[in-house]
């Protein structure tokens, strides 16, 4: 105990989750933009909600910040038969979720707080086959990921793509891949990306649901502050004139 | 209403005491910008108190609940994140401000005779604060916060014979728990504010009783009968103050002048801090560290362990001795030899506009070390930073241990007698 608590406290960058040092792809997040994050929601519910929760976040909320009236939010984006006031939790029990994956899956509503979304964007949009694995899928942002790839009626089948590059004058597989869809998928590679840009945006929005209100209350603070400071500055040298 | 007042003052002396700490208290008319974050402080304290009042209304300290009762004031609650966002930005921002006004005291001597006990009250107040951000940071039960804790109450483990029954104890169970929460719980929202609160009650009495330093370090409290009466201030000074001493016209009254000043410095350290609370909360992951907003799970250990930016420094140097036990010392050591510091310091000229270019170069290259040491805690483990780091802890010290030596027998500019015109 005492030892582990010494390399615990020592070693403290000791690498114990999978990391990657993969580039990520950077995405375009707008709070402001309702039909992606209303598509966000969309893919969501239909994909995602399956085995992830968003524990923390009401329908009814959601359906109110993204535009989407509750009668047809209620009709179209939930699917288990809560009322609008639940939360929006996943009905995958989660004693079965350990015995299938080894542990349940975490619950997404901060998710884009802890990763960030170029990290989740880049992750949508990098599972590639390995049929090493458990769920046949592999990610290269996420080493040994233990999610099936959920996405693919969406993206296709997508597989590992090796960049060729000269070495001595021949034509080598470079260790850099990207991935690339068999095309077998709903949707092109580009509307693939625009997809998952809104499902980043929609992650992001429910990381923080009072980052808009924030800003606009903000930007108003931030005015009657400057104003503050310029009649507190004239009255402080008032008082002051006298003082040599 | 005259009557009524003078009714209340004789039954306790609210005009008396307003008049003697606020309104008459003398203070020196040649105060800077570094002067205002005493009263920053005071007003964030303010803040913390009021806004945690609040959040302790809708949050659950237990381990089930802690996470999703937070999450609940972020979503939920009217305003809750505005308030959770004053809180937890409010608490590097005290963190800010404290900084600032103890290098103040460092450049200006403000801990020489005879200051030596506000001094002393002062990095009370800090160590006190310490221990109130570190377990107001457990709260909110996120990796960081469980992980955090684990880091830190296992340094007590270190100590020899008691040591892991003393981390038992802390704990409250074998491992951090909803004990541990439940107890820090306890002592974040009504022990250490109490003595916080007490600390600066003294820190302001002992300051109101040898006065304010200034920039140039010159007394402004005279004997009795030494000053000419044109050399006295015109000012209406609290005869507390003017019965002891000659008050010099180097003074101005805290109400109306040092008040308006602080309100200056305040409009524009709001105007930071709501950009930060309306914009960026998180400050890019300082104030709010990522891994914090995943729920505590004692089976996945972060990938990285990093304390809050404003305790980096010390982390810095635990990580730099490669002994558990003697890293806990030194780190205990960097914050004790602060307290010292009046005693370290031999000289008798307070303010660095006097004192030798080594003593200036000193303080900047102490400063600059800090400052580093805090980058070096609070970044991923390099290989070339395990050495930086143990030479920046050296450089740490070398600067009490050359204060030390040289302030004896410094080569100093005379003081002027009186603040300068």
């Amino acid at each position: 105990m005492k030892k582990w608590l010494a390399l615990l406290l020592f070693v403290p960058s000791v690498t114990f989750a999978a990391g990657s040092n993969y580039p990520l792809d950077s995405v375009d997040i707008d709070l402001k933009d309702k039909p992606s994050l209303q598509n966000g929601a969309k893919i969501f519910m239909n994909y995602c909600l399956g085995c992830h929760q968003m524990q923390y976040q009401r329908y009814q909320r959601t359906f109110n910040d993204l535009g989407i009236p509750e009668e047809l939010g209620e009709e179209y984006l939930q699917f288990t038969g809560e009322k609008v006031s639940d939360y929006i939790t996943t009905p995958m029990p989660g004693e079965d979720a350990a015995k299938w994956f080894g542990g349940p899956p975490p619950d997404l509503t901060l998710v884009a707080r802890v990763r960030g979304p170029e990290w989740l964007y880049t992750y949508l949009r990098t599972f590639y086959v390995d049929e090493d694995k458990k769920f046949g899928v592999n990610n290269l942002v996420f080493p040994d990921v233990g999610m099936p790839h959920v996405l693919e009626p969406l993206q296709g089948t997508p597989r590992k793509v090796y960049k060729e590059i000269m070495v001595d004058g021949k034509m080598t597989k470079s260790e850099v891949f990207t991935v690339e869809s068999d095309g077998n998928g709903a949707l092109s590679p580009e509307e693939y990306d625009d997809a998952m840009r809104d499902l980043v945006n929609y992650l992001e929005y429910s990381g923080e649901p009072s980052r808009l209100e924030s800003e606009s209350i903000g930007r108003g603070a931030l005015i009657f502050i400057v104003i503050f400071f310029v009649f507190a500055l004239l009255l402080k040298k008032e008082y002051w004139r006298d003082v040599k | 209403m005259n009557a009524f007042l003078n009714w209340i003052e004789a039954r306790i002396p609210m005009m008396r005491v307003a008049n003697m700490h606020a309104i008459q208290y003398p203070a020196p008319k040649n105060m800077n910008f570094w002067y205002v974050f005493g009263f920053l402080a005071t007003i964030v304290l303010v803040n913390q108190i009021v806004t945690g009042i609040w959040l302790t209304m809708n949050f659950e300290p237990s381990a089930e609940r802690a996470f999703a009762s937070v999450e609940y004031i972020m979503r939920e609650v009217d305003y809750g994140w505005l308030i959770r966002y004053m809180h937890s930005t409010g608490a590097s921002a005290f963190f800010v401000v404290v900084y600032m006004h103890m290098f103040r005291g460092m450049i200006y001597g403000s801990y020489q005779k005879p200051r030596e006990l506000l001094w002393i009250f002062g990095m009370l107040i800090y160590l006190a604060l310490m221990a109130e951000a570190f377990m107001g940071y457990v709260l909110p039960w996120g990796q960081m916060s469980y992980w955090g804790a684990q880091v830190i109450v296992s340094l007590f483990g270190a100590i020899p014979v008691i040591g892991p029954d003393l981390v038992i104890w802390i704990q409250g169970d074998y491992v951090i728990s909803g004990a541990t929460l439940n107890r820090f719980f306890a002592l974040h929202v009504i022990a250490l504010p109490l003595v916080i609160v007490i600390l600066v009650f003294l820190h302001i009495i002992a300051l109101h009783e040898v006065g304010s330093n200034n920039p140039d370090g010159v007394n402004i409290k005279h004997k009795k009968g030494s000053l000419a009466e044109e050399d006295k201030t015109k000012y209406e000074i609290h005869e507390y103050y003017t019965s002891k001493y000659d008050i010099a016209d180097d003074i101005v009254p805290f109400f109306p002048h040092i008040v308006l000043k602080d309100l200056v410095a305040f409009s524009i350290f709001l105007f930071v801090f709501c950009y930060i609370l309306f914009f960026a909360p998180e400050m890019g992951g300082k104030f709010l560290e990522h891994p914090n907003f995943e729920i505590a799970n004692p089976l996945k250990t972060p990938e990285h362990i990093f304390p809050v930016w404003y305790f980096t420094p010390f982390y810095a140097i635990l990580k730099a001795v490669p002994d558990k036990l003697f890293g806990v010392l030194t780190m205990f050591a960097a914050i004790g030899v602060l307290f010292a510091l009046p005693w370290v310091d031999r000289s008798n000229v307070r303010s660095w506009r006097y004192r030798s270019g080594l003593h200036k170069v000193n303080l900047i290259v102490f400063a600059i070390v800090f400052v580093f040491l805090g980058y070096l805690g609070g970044t991923p483990q390099e290989n070339w930073k395990i050495i930086s780091s143990q030479i920046a802890t050296i450089m740490y010290f070398a600067f009490f241990v050359a204060l030390f030596l040289y302030s004896k027998s410094e080569r100093t500019k005379p003081v002027p007698a009186r603040i300068s015109k």
